[in-house]
């Protein structure tokens, strides 16, 4: 908590993204690119939330249901489903979300730490939150989403 | 780290050179050994033993450098005649070369162990030298003495021999590619001076006007006069690390009358042959038999020979050393980085893949096949294919280098047992891809063992027989049917099929009444746990058997068979894929998912009916194959992509035969189709299936994932055993 106030006042690009009703976003530093949905191959044995792999230019690239991986309620797909590759140290994943929204530049000061109370129960998948036109958006905490599954998966 | 140390650099590539030099030297050493040796041939060895010793020189590994040295003197002497090249020197010489690639090797892994067969091989070598020695008309001791005492170059000053203080000028300018290869003129200059009493002068007379200097270019000359209690060879080995890469003379001054007469007659011999080979000298040399060697632009071809690629030094024809210095035609050869080939191949794969996506959607758009553009799709297959094949072809290596690590261990087998073996190696130039070469060393080692050990008969027994008393042990590699096929083969006994069959009953393998055709007993050989020698050896018989030797070429996408005819030999054969970047693979589909197995695990497929299908208890399935039962595993169940079905009536089942030779049938939904594919490795870091090997991309840019079968179906007997089986099919 001790961000002096250059770091403070310094602004952060979010990619925000609608989840189940929701509205997320990523630092857009660790995106890498936004695909259409394409149809995963899925990978036997593996947790619900992984939805398989991908096709990426030739790679071979896991996707992960992010609202399943949430706890959040399982939807249809539809056309404006997106897969936003991710990379979080050195690993390539991809993020199954319904629609993506818009790019937005916050000042850091301006994310709040979400209440405690929030983080007992799940794993603390949010970084923190903002208020952007009286909308509130999580900031999704990557490498929580990312790794964890990786962690568990093996 | 992220920048490399450019002394490493060139370390790593000094241990690259001495794999090239050592498989050159032990080419060498073959030639003369089946007497098919020229002139030359000594030469090569002789020279390639020497750049080794240079190089070791020049980062400090004394132990290498004093074996090196040893063993080139032995070989100078072989080469200027004065000691015979006969079939136990031969020998020594091939454990000497044995030995340097062990000394290499633990140089290059920082080994510090000693490796106590050097001092033994060393005193060998010399005992040869010695022996010879006495012999040896004087004016041959020029040759040998300078070189034998250069091995206490540390002492420097200890020489005591000599009795009057000779001075010696000494002309020294170094070329370009001197500093280019990492050495300097100031230390070899103080190592001088540190003999003797030296006068430095320094020739500046060749230094341009600032403004056309080339810095890279080195002007400057030195001449030293050098009062010393040495000899010529002394001064020369300071200068053996930069041979070629300088111009130098070496001329003996007086420094006392009354010793003139000595100095005189050491004058009129000098330079050595391999002085002047060595070095540029600007003294004529009286012409000789074996290599006329006009000193003139030959230093920098001998420094350019011994470095090159090891292709162009095998050549057997005899070489004319005309004062041109016409070579061997050098193939010319380029050191890549193998991840930039893995990338290129990558980036094939990539292209093949597109290629057949882009091939897919242009039928979809339904175009008339007669259409350009379907035309054009033709020729873009086409080229695809060429450049797949020429890329796939970069990775490929001759198996030459694995053959010869054979010839040693041939060697190594047959001395620990007392065997006397002949290792006749054919298709040495067959290419396989690197990968497969280094995968393929621990199971040949292990099969080249087995037959020296348990292949051949003992000497005695084979003159019983009738046949002659050393054995030979032939490994030959050939492409056939776009495949490589390694074969091991002995003229020894063949398989003992009835002690074969004896053993398996002993250890349980196989029931005690059962009937085995003559092939099935050979493939008990491969069962984990067997071993036939009756006396477990050294050599082989740990218990490692021919079950790891199955399992390593399976793994290689190969296949491992077995011919044995009594009293004649046994043939192993193996045959491999050319490359792992590629697979023949089975495309089926298992609950709406496309899935890949690898071919060569697929024994057999048939189409499962009512009266063949059989219920042995709940939830255990069988088939009946022939007069046997086989195991049913349900892949899409295993898989857990569905439950498992009531009925497989209509579903296909493929026999896969399992590494302890076992059978399972997986029961998929279809097969779809039996192609090459291109193997995408899964990444490490994330989510490791069981029972999947890698991935795939298919035709339509979806990916399949590409199965391991046996894993599955231990994956699946851990968890549900089946019901225990007779096999006689």
């Amino acid at each position: 908590m001790s961000h002096d106030e250059s770091a403070d006042a310094e602004p952060v690009e979010l990619l925000t993204f609608q989840l189940s009703e929701q509205e997320y976003s990523l630092n857009i530093m660790n995106v890498r690119e936004i695909r259409s949905w394409t149809k995963a191959t899925p990978m036997p044995h593996a947790p619900s939330f992984m939805r398989g792999v991908i096709n990426l230019r030739g790679t071979v690239l896991p996707v992960m249901d992010l609202a399943e991986r949430l706890g959040l309620p399982r939807r249809e797909h539809s056309d404006r489903n997106v897969i936003i590759v991710v990379k979080q140290a050195e690993t390539m994943t991809g993020l199954l979300v319904d629609a993506v929204s818009d790019i937005v530049t916050v000042p850091r000061a301006d994310l709040q730490p979400p209440p405690d109370s929030a983080s007992h129960a799940a794993p603390a998948f949010i970084s923190s939150l903002t208020v952007i036109d009286d909308r509130m958006i999580r900031v999704l905490d990557l490498p929580t989403t990312v790794e964890f599954a990786q962690s568990e998966a093996a | 780290m992220s920048t490399p140390d450019p002394m490493e650099e060139i370390r790593a590539s000094f241990f690259v050179e001495c794999e090239e030099l050592l498989e050159a030297t032990q080419d060498g050493l073959q030639q003369l050994e089946d007497g098919c040796a020229d002139g030359e041939t000594i030469n090569v060895v002789f020279r390639a033993v020497h750049s080794i010793k240079g190089g070791a020189g020049a980062f400090g590994l004394k132990t290498l450098v004093r074996f090196a040295h040893t063993y080139e003197t032995t070989l100078e002497s072989v080469r200027n005649g004065s000691l015979e090249a006969d079939p136990g020197l031969i020998n020594l010489f091939f454990r000497a070369t044995d030995h340097l690639s062990d000394l290499v090797r633990a140089a290059r892994d920082n080994d510090e162990t000693a490796l106590p067969m050097g001092d033994m091989i060393i005193l060998e070598l010399e005992n040869r030298l010695g022996g010879d020695d006495a012999e040896e008309e004087p004016e041959e001791d020029i040759d040998f003495q300078p070189l034998g005492l250069s091995l206490d170059l540390d002492l420097g000053d200890d020489v005591e021999a000599v009795k009057s203080v000779p001075g010696f000028n000494v002309v020294f300018s170094p070329e370009a590619d001197m500093f280019e290869s990492g050495n300097d003129a100031y230390p070899i200059l103080g190592a001088l001076a540190a003999l003797g009493d030296a006068q430095v002068r320094c020739d500046t007379s060749r230094l341009p006007e600032l403004s056309d200097l080339v810095p890279e270019t080195p002007y400057l000359t030195w001449h030293v006069d050098l009062v010393a209690d040495v000899d010529e060879a002394e001064i020369l080995s300071l200068f053996e690390f930069v041979e070629g890469l300088c111009q130098l003379s070496i001329a003996r001054m007086d420094t006392s009358a009354d010793e003139s007469a000595t100095s005189m007659d050491v004058d009129a011999n000098f330079p050595t042959r391999d002085a002047a080979e060595a070095f540029d000298l600007p003294i004529e040399l009286p012409p000789r038999a074996d290599a006329v060697v006009p000193s003139a632009d030959r230093t920098k071809d001998a420094a350019k020979e011994e470095t090159k690629s090891p292709g162009s030094e095998l050549k057997n024809t005899p070489l004319e050393r005309g004062p041109s210095g016409n070579q061997p035609a050098a193939k010319s050869v380029v050191r890549v980085d193998l991840d930039r080939i893995e990338r290129l191949v990558n980036l094939v794969g990539e292209l093949v893949i597109n290629q057949a996506m882009l091939a897919q959607s242009l039928q979809s758009a339904g175009l008339s096949p007669h259409s350009d553009a379907m035309n054009g799709l033709e020729e873009f297959q086409r080229l695809t294919r060429d450049i797949q094949d020429s890329v796939m072809m970069i990775r490929a290596q001759p198996v030459k280098s694995l053959f010869q690590r054979m010839s040693r261990i041939v060697r190594e087998a047959s001395a620990a047992i007392g065997k006397d073996v002949r290792l006749v190696t054919e298709g040495e130039n067959t290419e396989v891809d690197k990968t497969v070469i280094e995968r393929l060393a621990d199971p040949l080692t292990h099969m080249i063992r087995n037959a020296v050990d348990h292949g051949l008969e003992s000497t005695e027994d084979r003159v019983a027989e009738g046949k002659s008393p050393g054995g030979t042990v032939r490994l030959t590699a050939a492409h056939r049917s776009g495949r490589v096929v390694i074969d091991v083969s002995d003229d020894g006994g063949g398989i003992n099929r009835p002690r074969v069959q004896q053993i398996a009953v002993e250890k349980g393998l196989i029931p005690k009444d059962a009937v085995l055709s003559d092939t099935e007993i050979d493939n008990l050989l491969f069962l984990p746990g067997f071993s036939t020698a009756s006396s477990v050896s050294d050599l082989s018989g740990r218990g490692v058997g021919m079950d790891v030797v199955r399992t390593s070429i399976q793994s290689l996408g190969g296949r491992i068979s077995i011919t044995s005819v009594p009293g004649q030999g046994t043939v192993f054969s193996i045959s491999l894929p050319l490359t792992l970047a590629v697979l023949d693979g089975m495309v089926v589909e298992v609950a709406g998912e496309t899935r890949v197995l690898p071919l060569n695990m697929v024994a057999e497929t048939m189409s499962l009916s009512d009266d063949s299908l059989k219920t042995i208890q709940p939830g255990v399935d069988v088939v009946r194959v022939r007069s046997g039962f086989v195991p049913l595993f349900d892949l899409g169940h295993l898989l857990g992509y569905r439950e498992k079905k009531d009925s497989y009536v209509g579903s296909v089942g493929l026999l896969i035969s399992h590494e302890d030779g076992s059978l399972g049938a997986l029961i998929v939904d279809d097969i779809q189709d039996q192609r090459q594919v291109v193997i995408k490795g899964l990444d490490d870091s994330f989510y490791r299936a069981p029972g999947i090997a890698a991935a795939t991309i298919m035709g339509d840019g979806q990916i399949a994932l590409i199965l391991d079968p046996s894993d599955i179906i231990s994956k699946a007997n851990e968890i549900n055993p089946p019901a225990p089986q007779k096999l006689e099919a």
